[in-house]
């Protein structure tokens, strides 16, 4: 099993709802408390572990907003793993799930170096690593209705951007969104190989813009409505 | 990168003493007459400890959770990190070993003394070149994975070393010694000129882009907003961002502290010229550690806004 998330950046309207349930789970999941410096002071700080950002793709006429959430990717090749000193970041066998155990990790910042997606967030009190744990300890509770065993931010998103779902399963969901809609990693030139796929914008019609005419044009072109030729 | 101060002063102090405890060693075994004398012998190995195991304890000031800090023993056989530690350990027995035959049998080269001073030599230049590693092998951060940087640690670390040598052998045994200072000399120079290599290299522009990081490769993409209203731990640790006019004048002050000074101190052979020499090059290169920190751009400075890194 190879579990990860596929994000539409054409549906994402960036309303940070991913973000915020990911923050309210995990602060008392199982990597527990997500703690903030200084909350409602002048410069709040604390560890999130999905964040989403927004772009400008291309120059206007042709200009998108893109709005980019970012998580762990939990990556094939994922060195975040392999330059931990302590044995505290490790990737499961069996799911693939990239996980820092707290009880181990001695807050050297080395795999947040070691990571080119800023998935890893240092938290400001307990000094240890946090990130995305892809909720798992929501995806393998069978306490919970099986249409709920999904992570927090996929729960949650109003647009449905969010898919998760086994990538080494050639017909599942994610698998076939990736196909049809040509999936992309980000920074593939690292090779990292990280798992999360970005579908992209799909194509629209260009917006036409007002150009504006000389008073004669604009003239003619009402006579030319009016008189019949 | 943000630099960590604990991290310059351990990288600088922890390198010059395995460079001065490697060079006094060669030159011990291979019977340089002004090291056939236990006094300047045991005084270099005395500061070499004192300047590694300083640097060592100065290290853990930037973990944020130090009570786990033995583990990082556990993951040798992937991380740098944890080999440096494993080698930084081994390093102590022979080193004490070493000074412990000298002690006991003064500058004659014995069996314990010339097996446990050549472990002590291959240990601490294996230690520097996985504090190097671990910079080198991060691929998101262009201007240190690259050989230049294992290159520059060990060239630096035997050129501090080598000062300190010169400064030690003038002031415990008897005045400053041609051999020693023209050591020092040669790698003075062959320091500035890798020095200098990895100052040019860094200067190209190559690697990712914010069209490779957001995945739009054919068009032009800007930042409109980052997400959240004040800084954090990403910005902190990767935004750091230094003025060009200042990086000018602090890459200047680093190639006149650590390169030119001493290399004009050094030829007038006089010992107060010479500890003024090897501090000046450690005050130089921890100028030099800073700006190998600042000047470091991690590639998560594109999803915030850079075109570039």
């Amino acid at each position: 099993m190879k579990l990860g998330l596929v994000v539409d950046l054409d549906t994402c309207v960036g309303c940070h709802g991913c973000a915020t349930a990911c923050k309210q789970w995990n602060t008392s999941g199982t990597i527990g408390p997500l703690s903030d410096e200084n909350p409602y002071g002048k410069d709040p700080n604390g560890a999130w572990l999905n964040r989403i950002r927004t772009y400008e793709v291309d120059d206007s006429p042709n200009s998108k907003t893109v709005n980019m959430p970012l998580s762990c990717m939990h990556c094939d090749n994922a060195a975040c793993v392999t330059v931990c000193p302590t044995g505290a970041s490790y990737k499961r066998e069996e799911d693939g799930i990239v996980l820092v155990d707290q009880d181990k990790c001695m807050g050297c910042n080395l795999c947040s170096w070691a990571c080119p997606y800023g998935a890893r967030e240092l938290d400001p009190g307990q000094g240890t690593m946090k990130k995305c744990t892809l909720c798992v300890d929501r995806i393998y509770d069978e306490s919970l209705p099986e249409d709920e065993r999904k992570p927090a931010c996929v729960m949650t998103c109003p647009t449905k951007s969010r898919v998760f779902g086994d990538f080494d399963d050639p017909n599942s969901e994610v698998s076939q969104l990736v196909r049809d809609r040509a999936g992309k990693q980000l920074m593939p030139e690292l090779g990292y190989n990280p798992v999360n796929t970005y579908l992209p914008p799909r194509n629209k019609p260009v917006v036409q813009t007002y150009e504006p005419k000389s008073v004669v044009a604009t003239v003619k072109g009402w006579v030319n409505k009016v008189i019949a030729r | 990168m943000h630099p960590a101060f604990s991290v310059l002063v351990f990288t600088v102090m922890s390198g010059a003493g395995y460079g001065l405890m490697t060079l006094m060693i060669i030159g011990h075994l291979a019977g340089l007459p002004q090291l056939l004398d236990s006094s300047v012998l045991l005084s270099g190995g005395i500061l070499s400890l004192a300047l590694i195991t300083g640097g060592l304890l100065s290290s853990t000031l930037h973990l944020a959770n130090p009570k786990n800090a033995w583990r990082s023993f556990s993951r040798f056989k992937t991380s740098w990190l944890s080999r440096e530690a494993v080698f930084a350990v081994l390093f102590y027995p022979f080193a004490l070993a070493y000074l412990a035959a000298v002690y006991l049998n003064g500058a004659e080269v014995t069996g314990l003394g010339l097996l446990s001073g050549i472990a002590t030599a291959v240990l601490a230049m294996v230690t520097l070149f996985c504090t190097s590693m671990i910079y080198a092998s991060l691929k998101t951060i262009r201007q240190w994975n690259s050989s230049l940087t294992p290159v520059n640690y060990i060239a630096l670390g035997l050129m501090s070393g080598s000062l300190l040598l010169a400064a030690v052998q003038a002031l415990v045994g008897d005045g400053a010694s041609t051999s020693l200072t023209s050591l020092a000399l040669t790698l003075v120079v062959l320091g500035a000129t890798c020095k200098l290599i990895y100052l040019f290299w860094i200067g190209k522009p190559a690697g990712s882009t914010i069209n490779t990081a957001t995945g739009f490769t054919q068009a032009s993409v800007r930042l409109l907003d980052q997400g959240h209203t004040s800084n954090g731990f990403l910005n902190n640790e990767f935004g750091y961002t230094v003025e060009a006019n200042r990086l000018v004048r602090l890459r200047l002050l680093m190639l006149g502290l650590a390169f030119v000074v001493p290399f004009l101190l050094i030829l007038a052979a006089n010992t107060a010229l010479l500890v003024i020499a090897a501090a000046s090059a450690i005050a130089g290169l921890l100028v030099e550690r800073w700006l190998f920190f600042a000047e470091a751009r991690h590639v998560v400075r594109l999803f915030h806004g850079d075109q570039t890194v």
